[in-house]
């Protein structure tokens, strides 16, 4: 399904144009209005869809499989933290209506600002550990594994 | 308007392609180098660039050794018997090792991970897979990176790593253009941790037209990471070990959870279980030391997906198709129904919607599977990539020359698909990789080793001008035609990308030839690549997005050539299911239980191969013989 835009529901705000990782949602010069510049190069990935402000971006199957008449709509809200997909089914029977989370934390709150940790030692600059290593790796005292520790060897050739 | 250069001078760390290798790379390298410069540079935008723009339902490589589940060995052994022992295991552990705390972190950062109620742990899709809600998994993790970077330059393609020229086959930095505003970019570096993906689109895909963009792996993946470090003149490994997928059919919709959590099975057209019967005859190809389907049995050993695929591809050459996932038992459970649907919503909307376009309700109706079209990529059930440095502590002579992922240019790292030997990383193991470089990185710099780093004005000029000849090039020839795209002085993206398929597909196994080609049809196909090479200096660019797209070619074309000349040396079918050597039809364990490496010539163009010895994790088993002189023996397996 390579997206399409409504002529009367876009207000050319660029959203789309920012964000699509193929770089295929562009401003029309005459309209103002953002278009898929090419359909062959659009994974339905949504990312535009969910990023405009006017649902004003919509997807049709891909021509040359997927017949006319279906829809799958969503709307993600990074406040709420969900997102709603609605499927609906050519033939009318099917109309699916699924909820998810998309965060468990108030949006952007999560991630660490290492610039502002204490700084690592030189113990651990000459240890294998990696940031919060070692006790996010177990949740205990146990450290990071090593041939050591696992007792294992790297030996040369067929391992059977 | 002749395009400004944008000089983005000391930096420390440059990440180019910030997918989960490079964001990984640029959250862990503010820790180890808090007081450092590191700058991102991305040709899409990392809110939703690479792989996993559109999000992932499951995290693939999660150990659970907390939980007491499994151990990194385990791991390495499981990814060494589905890749029919090709795999760099040192780097494997490393990964393995510490991918657990890379996605407790994820967790932390607010990624849903489904919990099983009972347990306690995390609810598991399969052995290794854990679910989550993950259509904002790749938001989140760039919200990681943003905060430690100190620049992001969105929509900056990189086209050339750039090479110190002070000091022999040393990195210092990149240059490219942006995609929005026409600019010349450098970037002058210390390190450079190339994150730039895998590569779809390189062989013909089973889309055409308007579909085309329905390839299994992102249309964006442009093989940037590989053809940036072989021009560079980096040492690459396992290039042939291409992976073909089987997905269900035109959607390329997951089957992971379907087989393992959802409890679906294949079956042929007429309703019969089709793989066992293609086993005998696969054991003779490969040896029963890779397919013992007793042993398998007994003791739950995976049987390999290349070797899965070739039953699915014979089966439906034998006329039985077309194979079905049988999902009309599972999804008579409302539950299960709906992670199915949940499934495709968060990581393949197309197979939602073309169900849904089909009327194809599988709790009713069986759908089909099919494979794919070949992929180049190294964090799946393959392992393309550069030839890297492995840790310290775990690698044997062969394998280490410097810091861990550490390419053989000084410098240069490298984290998820770039990573050669490395399958079965995934997600979160790319991203595991990105924060090993960026440790590494950080010691590089701190050891002094990227000083003084030069790069002169003549070859950022050389540069530059080769960045932006194809818009000349059009220019040039443009109104020589009256309209349209047929021109004698040039071809645009879209007809070399098309030029590409086609000869990757005829001559490198691609679909249409059923995976298969030999020496003949390799070095016919090399020479069609050298020839397309020749016609790529005339490929014509009409805007800054046309511009953006014959680049992604160009660096199609050179991960192509490397593939077909990886493919050419490995006189063998390592494989079978991805694709076959024709001329030899077997595994040959004798002269190819080896790793493939090359290297081209950035001068002259021309590779060189070499076979790299194979070494495996070995338990160790401990005998005491005299009193207290423990002798250390390798324990079969
Ligand atoms: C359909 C599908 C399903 C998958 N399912 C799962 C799953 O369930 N679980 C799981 O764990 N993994 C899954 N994976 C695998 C996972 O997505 C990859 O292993 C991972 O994304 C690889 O990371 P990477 O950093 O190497 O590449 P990517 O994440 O693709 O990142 C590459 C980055 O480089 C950028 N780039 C490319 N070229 C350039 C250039 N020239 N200049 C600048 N930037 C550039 C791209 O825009 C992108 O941001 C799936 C992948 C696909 C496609
Ligand atoms: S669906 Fe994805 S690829 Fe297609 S236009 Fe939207 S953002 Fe771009
Ligand atoms: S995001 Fe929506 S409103 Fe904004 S330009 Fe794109 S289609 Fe139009």
């Amino acid at each position: 399904m390579p997206t399409f835009v409504y002529m009367t529901r876009c207000n050319g705000c660029g959203n789309c144009v920012d964000i699509c990782p193929s770089d295929i949602m562009h401003i029309d010069k005459t309209y103002r209005r953002a278009y898929n510049i090419e359909p062959s190069m659009c994974w339905e990935c949504c990312a535009c869809v969910k990023a405009c402000p006017k649902n004003a971006i919509d997807v049709r199957g891909y021509a040359d499989f997927a017949p006319l008449g279906h829809s799958v709509r969503v709307d993600r809200d990074e406040e709420k933290g969900v997102i709603a997909w609605r499927v609906k089914f050519r033939n009318g029977k099917k109309d699916v209506s699924l909820m998810a989370p998309i965060t468990t934390v108030p949006w952007g709150s999560g991630q660490p600002e290492l610039r502002d940790v204490p700084a690592p030692t030189q113990d651990q600059r000459d240890s294998q550990h990696l940031w919060s290593e070692p006790e996010m790796i177990r949740m205990d005292d146990g450290d990071v594994h090593t041939l050591k520790s696992n007792g294992l060897k790297m030996k040369l050739g067929v391992s059977y | 308007m002749a395009p400004k250069t944008i000089i983005e001078d000391n930096i420390d760390i440059l990440v180019a392609g910030a997918g989960l290798g490079g964001t990984g790379a640029a959250f862990e390298a503010r820790y180890w180098g808090q007081d450092k410069k590191i700058v991102i540079a991305e040709k899409a935008n990392i809110d939703r660039s690479g792989a996993v723009a559109q999000g992932l339902y499951a995290i693939n490589c999660y150990m659970g050794t907390r939980f007491g589940e499994n151990n990194p060995e385990d791991h390495v052994r499981y990814a060494r018997i589905d890749l029919m022992g090709m795999v760099r295991e040192d780097l494997l552990f490393d990964m393995a090792r510490h991918v657990d705390s890379t996605v407790h972190n994820f967790e932390k950062w607010g990624l849903p991970i489904m919990r099983d109620e009972d347990s306690g742990t995390y609810l598991r899709e399969g052995r290794w897979q854990i679910m989550i809600h993950g259509e904002s998994y790749k938001p989140i993790v760039a919200e990681a990176a943003k905060k430690s970077a100190d620049k992001v330059f969105n929509r900056v393609c990189i086209t050339h790593l750039l090479m110190d020229e002070a000091k022999d086959n040393r990195i210092a930095g990149a240059v490219g253009f942006n995609v929005r505003t026409g600019n010349f970019h450098v970037f002058k570096s210390k390190t450079v941790v190339c994150g730039a993906g895998g590569a779809s689109n390189i062989f013909k895909p089973r889309s055409t037209g308007e579909g085309a963009g329905r390839v299994w792996y992102a249309p964006w993946s442009s093989g940037s990471a590989y053809a940036l470090m072989i021009n560079a003149g980096a040492k690459m490994t396992q290039m042939e070990n291409r992976i073909v997928l089987a997905r269900f059919k035109d959607g390329f919709g997951p089957v992971g959870a379907y087989f393992l959590h959802l409890k679906t099975y294949t079956q042929n057209g007429v309703g019969e279980e089709y793989e066992s019967k293609w086993f005998p005859e696969l054991t003779e190809m490969v040896g029963k030391e890779y397919l013992d389907t007793e042993a398998s049995h007994l003791t739950h050993r995976p049987i390999p997906t290349c070797l899965r695929n070739h039953a699915l591809i014979n089966e439906v050459n034998a006329g039985r198709g077309p194979i079905h996932m049988v999902t009309m038992h599972s999804f008579q459970d409302p539950h299960l129904e709906e992670i199915g649907w949940h499934n495709f919503l968060g990581m393949t909307v197309s197979q939602a919607v073309l169900w849904a376009a089909t009327d194809i309700d599988p709790k009713n109706e069986n759908p089909e599977l099919t494979t794919s079209e070949p992929y180049v990529m190294g964090s799946h059930a393959t392992g393309c990539g550069a030839w890297c440095s492995g840790p310290e502590d775990v690698s044997p002579p062969e394998y280490q020359w410097g810091y861990n992922r550490m390419m053989t240019i000084e410098g240069l790292f490298g984290a998820g698909d770039a990573v050669g030997g490395t399958p079965h990383a995934f997600s979160s193991g790319s991203f595991t990789e990105g924060r090993l470089a960026a440790k590494a990185a950080c010691k590089y710099i701190d050891d002094g080793k990227g000083e003084n780093i030069k790069v002169t004005s003549a070859t950022l000029e050389k540069l530059k001008k080769e960045i932006f000849k194809p818009m000349e090039h059009y220019k040039l020839y443009r109104n020589e035609i009256v309209a349209g795209s047929v021109n004698p002085h040039y071809h645009n993206p879209r007809q070399f990308l098309d030029r590409l398929q086609k000869l990757m597909d005829e001559y490198c196994a691609g679909l249409t030839v059923n995976y298969m080609t030999n020496e003949k049809l390799l070095n016919i196909g090399l020479k069609k690549l050298a020839i397309m090479e020749e016609d790529l200096e005339k490929i014509a660019a009409e805007d800054l997005h046309e511009l953006l797209r014959a680049w992604e070619v160009k660096h199609r074309h050179r991960t192509s050539e490397c593939v077909m000349q990886h493919t050419l040396f490995r006189k063998e079918t390592r494989w079978p299911g991805y694709y076959y050597r024709g001329d030899v039809m077997k595994l040959d364990d004798e002269n190819w239980h080896v790793l493939t490496v090359s290297r081209r010539d950035p001068e002259t163009g021309q590779y060189t191969m070499e076979k790299a010895p194979l070494y495996h994790l070995e338990d160790v088993k401990v005998e005491s013989v005299g009193e207290d002189e423990p002798v250390e023996t390798v324990a079969a397996e």
